[in-house]
């Protein structure tokens, strides 16, 4: 090891100078610069969808000469988000980190903005989606970049033959793969009447009540059809307004044809209504059809993914997005922003993508058309329609566009099925309605 | 010949300072201090600590930014979901550990009952609930109970009766949560039953049955007595755990339906981690604790005193 003794004016002199280049120069690889970077991941759930991610990062650290190490972190249990609270609280941890959902919006004063990159991505690829841009934008500045890892579409996931049969509906020629959808007669209305048919043949829609975000989704996605805003952007209660009422009494109505014991579903709950044969449809990604695909096969053979029936607010469909962002208290923040540029391109994008067997959906709608999509099966092209190649949907979220701090609570808290529980259970409107008021009131807290 | 005399007179000191040392040193009291003084640092470390910052980020704003005393609390007191935590946790904990006790109770005259040649094995049988990992054990409860796959519904279905919405109904969710708890921690009271049983001198039950005394008499006036300050401490114990259980309601129900199976961990939780609200969680997680340390007080201060009595 060299060691060499400088001066203090030479040393004073040197700072000065890296600082400066540390501000006006993206990240450059020299021998000194490279240094190490540590990146917190969420742990994904399709085996091997883990390894696409390391490649990509392997990739640029070799040619980056950059050490770095990667954790992949459950959500199990919610591991990723304790793992979160913990680093910003205690200042210190990994330098990237994989934000689920509401995240970047609450830890976004530890967050590094990220406009520098986004303009760049932007320029190149085009938007990205209305929800990605509400969730990842804080007070106008990009709090962390999209990530095309976990990011999800939780749209219809139907039994074809079943649907066909009970309540016949072909899903085939609304949704044939390889072609734009021909949903117009997709409405909420018919989708009330498939729910009933299918439940009266002994296949309930398996879409659950409860206040995991499966649950949250889909009742968010019929609020925001019938455009039910709970509280909006200046922060005032609008409980009580027609189209809230008007959604919750659908909701409601639809609900009835759920399984009885919905109120206490889980985010596997679904999965397994559709895996064991018992559902015609259900609401999410493309997990439940891959595990079919190893534990039933002839229920896979069956199971197409579509589109969100319309109402009279459009065509809503629940896009739950991740992101990556930066720590502002990380020491390496101009390689790791040149990381995130390198796991954000086209190429690294259709990697993730083919890796996640389809599961993974860029933010960027340009991104949308990869052959994996296409081709995945069986039965062959039932992903073509999952992530909105022919832009037929608006990709939303529950309880947007009320502002983060509330929005959260009404999502985490799961407000909206609560409020379809309580109502299907024999509350009136009214009382249903000044109950959420209250909730309401208690979400505003600073 | 003064520099002499003060030089003498702090050597002095000295070896009277060295001599005291080495008195506190060879103190029972220090010696003692010093040997417990690894766990006090532990239990300061991984007891105090958290406890003092739970404190401290219970009284701060949702954004953690700035100080607002007693304010999480007032705020919760105003909640109406917030009073339905206290009474289901109440409901959960003071019918879990009352359940808990009564088969702890019987199953430990049961097992008191056995010859001994057999007793070890039951016993062991007995403690399998106690001893698997709590969110294990309630993970198979919960296949149990699953919307799906219940196995007990299928017993239903095939003996014609409907099946049971187990945790999607208000009434079912909490039964299921209660015998959870009860088939996990029963186990437990068995054991120190067991154990206070056997310290129960033969000599009692044979004066008692030389008076005359019946099989109700000889619990009430000889077993009972004798096995208070167990009773009371079993209780005492499970009530404070019950009372901060996390594990069987997360992993069972999550609190649903309607948020009318959440205990105090379970909604700090809900609304620390999940929510984003951790000073609010963390004033949840400490409602609790002034009321159950007055109760722990009251118990034990009754229990030394019949110690002393006695």
């Amino acid at each position: 090891m060299i060691k060499k003794t400088i001066s203090r004016r030479r040393f004073v002199a040197t700072g000065a100078a890296a600082a400066a280049g540390v501000v006006a120069a993206p990240y450059v690889s020299t021998a000194q610069s490279a240094g190490s970077l540590t990146l917190g991941l969420w742990d994904h759930w399709v085996p091997g969808a883990n390894k696409a991610t390391e490649d990509v990062i392997k990739a640029w650290a070799e040619k980056e000469k950059v050490q770095v190490t990667v954790d992949f972190v459950t959500s199990q249990g919610n591991k990723n988000l304790l793992m979160l609270a913990a680093e910003a609280q205690a200042r210190s941890g990994h330098d990237i980190v994989a934000l689920p959902t509401w995240q970047p919006a609450r830890h976004a004063n530890s967050l590094e903005p990220v406009d520098d990159i986004l303009g760049d991505l932007i320029k190149q690829n085009g938007a990205v989606n209305a929800t990605v841009e509400y969730l990842g934008k804080i007070k106008g500045k990009w709090a962390a970049v999209p990530a095309t890892v976990g990011s999800q579409m939780k749209g219809p996931a139907s039994r074809i033959d079943l649907m066909k049969k009970l309540a016949n509906v072909d899903i085939l020629e609304m949704y044939p793969a390889g072609g734009p959808p021909k949903a117009d007669a997709w409405t909420m209305d018919a989708f009330l009447k498939a729910a009933q048919d299918c439940n009266k043949g002994g296949h309930a829609f398996g879409i659950g009540l409860g206040t995991t975000s499966d649950s949250v989704d889909t009742a968010g996605a019929i609020f925001n059809s019938f455009g039910a805003v709970l509280v909006d952007q200046k922060e005032n209660i609008t409980a009580k307004t027609e189209n809230v009422r008007k959604a919750l009494d659908y909701a409601t109505r639809l609900a009835k044809e759920y399984p009885a014991d919905s109120p206490s579903w889980d985010d596997a709950s679904n999965n397994k209504w559709l895996v064991s044969g018992r559902g015609a449809m259900i609401m999410n990604p493309p997990s439940a059809w891959a595990v079919a695909v190893r534990d039933a096969p002839q229920i896979a053979e069956q199971i197409w993914h579509h589109g969100m029936p319309s109402g009279p607010n459009g065509r809503h469909a629940p896009f739950l997005p991740y992101f990556w962002g930066i720590w502002n208290f990380s020491k390496n923040k101009a390689a790791a922003k040149s990381l995130l540029r390198h796991m954000s391109t086209r190429e690294s994008a259709e990697k993730m993508v083919e890796a996640s067997k389809g599961y993974d959906i860029p933010a960027f709608a340009s991104f949308t058309n990869f052959k994996t999509w296409a081709e995945i099966g069986p039965p062959k092209g039932t992903m073509y329609h999952y992530p909105n190649p022919h832009n037929h949907q608006i990709l939303s979220i529950a309880a947007a566009p009320t502002p983060h701090r509330i929005a959260e609570q009404i999502y985490t808290q799961g407000l909206m099925t609560k409020m379809i529980v309580r109502h299907l259970r024999g509350d009136s409107m009214d009382s249903v309605l000044t109950w959420t008021e209250s909730e309401l009131e208690g979400f505003m807290r600073t | 010949m003064v520099d002499a005399t003060m030089k003498s007179d702090a050597a002095a000191l000295r070896a009277d300072k060295r001599g005291s040392l080495q008195k506190t040193f060879q103190r029972k009291s220090t010696i003692a201090f010093l040997m417990t003084l690894p766990l006090i640092v532990l239990i300061a470390l991984l007891v105090l600590y958290p406890a003092i910052y739970a404190v401290h980020l219970a009284t701060l704003n949702k954004t953690m930014e700035r100080f607002v005393g007693l304010s999480n609390f007032t705020f919760l007191f105003k909640r109406e979901t917030f009073w339905m935590v206290v009474w289901q946790s109440c409901i959960f904990a003071i019918t879990a550990v009352f359940f808990k006790a009564v088969i702890g109770f019987i199953v430990a005259h049961l097992v008191h009952n056995i010859p001994d040649k057999g007793q070890r094995k039951w016993r062991g049988m007995l403690l399998v609930p106690w001893v698997i990992p709590p969110a294990m054990s309630t993970l198979a409860w919960l296949w149990l109970f699953d919307p799906s796959y219940s196995a007990f519904n299928w017993i239903f279905e095939r003996i014609g009766i409907d099946p049971v919405p187990w945790l999607g109904d208000v009434y079912w969710a909490r039964f299921c949560v209660i015998l959870v708890n009860v088939w996990i921690g029963a186990p437990f009271f068995m054991i120190m039953y067991l154990a206070a049983l056997k310290s129960v001198p033969d000599q009692l039950y044979e004066a008692a049955k030389i008076d005359g005394a019946n099989w109700w008499q000889t619990m009430r006036f000889v077993t009972i007595p004798m096995m208070r300050n167990i009773i009371m401490i079993t209780a005492l114990f499970s009530t404070i755990v019950t009372f901060a259980n996390f594990d069987i309601v997360r992993v069972l129900t999550r609190g649903d339906p309607l948020d009318q199976t959440h205990v105090f961990a379970t909604w700090a939780f809900r609304l620390g981690i999940e929510g984003g609200d951790i000073p609010l969680g963390a004033a949840i997680s400490l409602f609790m604790v002034p009321i159950l340390t007055i109760g722990a007080i009251f118990i034990l201060r009754d229990i030394v005193k019949r110690g002393n009595e006695a």
